[in-house]
């Protein structure tokens, strides 16, 4: 670690550290961004649940995605495994199923980007009991 | 490095690591390794979280889950449930005391709602051990933005403008504070942090401290740079252990990062810290007091002026500012001015912190508007009065200030109001009282605590209050006459007009607000030589219905003093003169024979 030397240092240091506080910063306003649920039950890590996920966090750093990825129990789609809901801030969710890395790139492009439906929706025929 | 998908955030601060936080953290450490883990999921000891009622707080980002009164056995079935299968586990969750329901993240908790955070912007956010953090949040951009600057008299006047007045108590504009230090030509000059907490139930200068000390440094920087000031100097209680370990940690940190010592960020400045000890005595507080204390004289106060500004410590011009008005100081240089004067109201701008005690539903520590006002913080943050009883009053300013009725309630918290309405801002001590409390005997707590910390300089403030203590003791002994409540008002005078310091010349403000909103009540412990709250020992008679006893013994055979008499079968008495008051025969009647009158 070197010292700081000027306030460009300064902004370049924080620029590089802000990163690590991503989580917490977008935790305090979630509904505000966009909201990604990827199923993690036995079924969606033995399908490469949690490949996804880390290659969907990076990639959606490198898109600039303001995104908060939380992983969840089973959605019950374990025909479709990995699974993942997409919730765009004032928007429904919408569930995609099958998603391999490739997928996921489509969907932040696609979707989350320009609002484009991809393929692998799976319709939603639940409701919660909470809210 | 690892990309953590998760964070877990564990309060570190003196509250919930008395209550087996550090546990918590390494159980964590210790679960998550065996699950393998440690590398998507972070955690992170911070400073405190303000909810100390329901301590040890732990709260899981990105889902901003609020755990609460979390024990070390609880974190195995957090890792399993939550973080592994995405659970939330409801016996931890906080429960709305309105409509029992769970409430999963601090967004939805009346506690948090009405809050605005400044002072407290990173306390229960980062680690305070790490400086990166605190860099991530924009820390030592303000230090940085006012050295390329290099205008110290424009940054003051960016102060001036902000409306930031003095948190320690007495409100004095900070931008006003450093003008007057600067012009003061000197081989050497200070700038002092007051850590020096004194008031009791006080705690959110230990706090800052404890969760977010980087801003406290960067804080003194910026005024060391304004008031052209190469040395800083943190008076600090010695009874504060952790917020003296975090504070020594971050100021080793800074000199590392270069952003303390020698040729600041390459502008030149110089500006580095020192830590000195104090041992816990309230008037040390007032700013005078504290320098003779720091130059390791006695620690009394010396008439003004010379104002500090001019002859300080060791006789050079000096500066002190207050931990929580420090805390405010990067964000007005980084948001500016004009979005601080936009808070709170015409003369108190931006924020105070409240440390809410006494009989409140959430105890802690909190940050709000000014002009907020008291009804809201007590009622809507606070969650009421305990057990649905009653409110009485409310005691700010700690023993400076004053208690505040019912009809203040909707009084907008400020500088003015509340000396208006006979109390103070003081350091932000709020103690909530309900009906069983006796105001004569919280008056004469305060006199009991001024009288112990009393520096004894000057006689209104040595003898004066120790004959206010004496009146009130006579009072709750129920040998009180009405005279006496007249010298009580008389010699509280007296004393507000006599004694040198601030600490004399507010100390009678107890006495004089409980009179003046509570007379009846005195009156009827001198007149009627009654308690009505039921708190004051001496005033209260146990009696026996001679009707409701069956003669069981049980009572007499409790006594400690052998003050109840009476034989098996045959309803028994109670020697007044020889009673205690103690309450036991009370608690062990069957028969509900014992009243209290």
């Amino acid at each position: 670690m070197s010292k700081v030397k000027s306030l460009a240092d300064l902004k370049a240091m924080r620029e590089k550290l802000q990163s690590t506080l991503d989580v917490r910063e977008k935790a305090e306003n979630p509904e505000s961004i966009v909201q990604i649920k990827v199923a993690m039950a036995t079924c969606g890590i033995a399908a490469g649940a949690k490949q996804v996920m880390e290659h969907m966090m990076a990639k959606a750093e490198e898109l600039k995605i303001a995104a908060v990825f939380t992983q969840t129990g089973c959605m019950g789609y374990c025909h479709a495994e990995p699974t993942l809901e997409v919730r765009m801030p004032g928007k429904d969710p919408i569930v995609f199923g099958h998603v391999d890395n490739n997928k996921a790139d489509e969907i932040l492009t696609k979707y989350v980007m320009n609002g484009e439906l991809v393929e692998g929706i799976i319709p939603v025929n639940y409701e919660t009991i909470d809210k | 490095m690892a990309k953590y998908k998760m964070h877990v955030l564990i309060c570190g601060g003196t509250g919930c690591k008395s209550s087996n936080s550090s546990d918590i953290v390494e159980n964590f450490q210790k679960i998550l390794a065996e699950k393998n883990l440690q590398d998507e999921v972070q955690v992170i000891k911070t400073g405190c979280f303000g909810f100390c009622e329901k301590g040890p707080i732990v709260k899981i980002m990105p889902d901003n889950t609020f755990y609460t009164q979390v024990k070390p056995e609880d974190v195995r079935n957090i890792v399993e449930e939550h973080i592994i299968k995405g659970r939330k586990v409801p016996g931890l969750l906080y429960v709305n005391p309105e409509n029992k329901e769970h409430v999963s993240d601090s967004k939805h908790m009346g506690f948090y709602k009405k809050q605005l955070r400044i002072a407290l912007r990173n306390c229960g956010f980062i680690n305070p051990e790490n400086i990166e953090e605190y860099i991530a949040r924009d820390g030592y951009q303000a230090l940085a933005s006012v050295l390329e600057q290099n205008d110290p008299e424009a940054t003051i006047e960016l102060i001036k403008k902000s409306g930031l007045r003095g948190r320690g108590g007495a409100g004095f504009p900070t931008g006003m504070k450093w003008s007057l230090c600067r012009p003061n030509k000197a081989d050497q000059k200070y700038m002092i942090c007051n850590a020096d907490e004194g008031d009791p139930g006080a705690f959110m200068d230990r706090s800052i401290l404890e969760g977010d000390p980087h801003s406290i440094i960067e804080a003194m920087a910026i005024g060391g740079f304004c008031i052209d000031a190469t040395k800083g100097l943190v008076y600090i209680r010695a009874e504060y252990p952790l917020a003296i370990h975090r504070l020594q940690v971050a100021i080793e940190q800074a000199r590392e990062y270069g952003l303390l010592g020698k040729d600041i960020m390459g502008s030149g400045f110089d500006f580095d810290i020192e830590l000195r000890y104090g041992a816990g005595a309230f008037v040390c507080g007032e700013e005078t007091a504290l320098i003779h204390s720091m130059e390791g004289k006695r620690g009394e106060p010396t008439f003004k002026p010379p104002f500090p500004a001019v002859e300080g410590y060791l006789g050079k011009p000096s500066n002190v500012n207050n931990v929580e008005t420090l805390a405010n100081i990067p964000v007005i240089i980084n948001k500016g001015w004009e979005w601080f004067s936009s808070i709170g109201t015409e003369k108190s701008k931006g924020t105070k912190v409240f440390a809410l005690a006494g009989q409140i539903n959430n105890v802690g520590l909190i940050e709000v508007p000014m002009g907020t006002t008291l009804r809201e913080v007590i009622y809507e943050i606070g969650g009421g009065i305990k057990g649905g009883k009653k409110f009485k009053a409310v005691q700010t300013g700690g023993p400076s200030g004053g208690c505040l009725t019912e009809k203040f309630l909707d009084t907008p918290i400020d500088y003015e109001n509340l000396v208006a309405a006979g109390s103070m801002m003081g350091s932000g001590g709020m103690i909530v009282m309900d009906e069983t409390s006796c105001m004569v005997s919280v008056a004469k707590f305060y006199l009991d605590f001024t009288v112990e910390e009393s520096c004894g300089k000057c006689s209104p403030c040595r003898i004066g209050n120790k004959r206010l203590c004496e009146i009130l003791d006579k009072i709750t002994k129920g040998n009180g006459t009405m005279q006496d409540l007249d010298e009580l008002k008389n010699l509280a005078k007296v004393i507000k007009d006599t004694a040198l310091c601030g600490l004399g010349q507010t100390s009678p403000n107890p006495v004089l607000s409980t009179i003046d909103n509570f007379w009846d009540e005195y009156v009827a412990h001198v007149v009627d030589k009654k308690c009505p709250a039921g708190q004051c020992k001496a005033l209260k008679q146990y009696v026996i219905d001679p009707e409701k006893c069956k003669g069981c013994t049980a009572c007499a055979r409790n006594c400690p003093v052998n003050a109840i008499h009476g034989t098996v079968k045959n309803p028994h008495e109670i020697d007044q003169s020889a009673c205690i008051k103690c309450g036991t025969c009370y608690e062990k009647c069957k028969f509900n024979a014992i009243s209290i009158k």
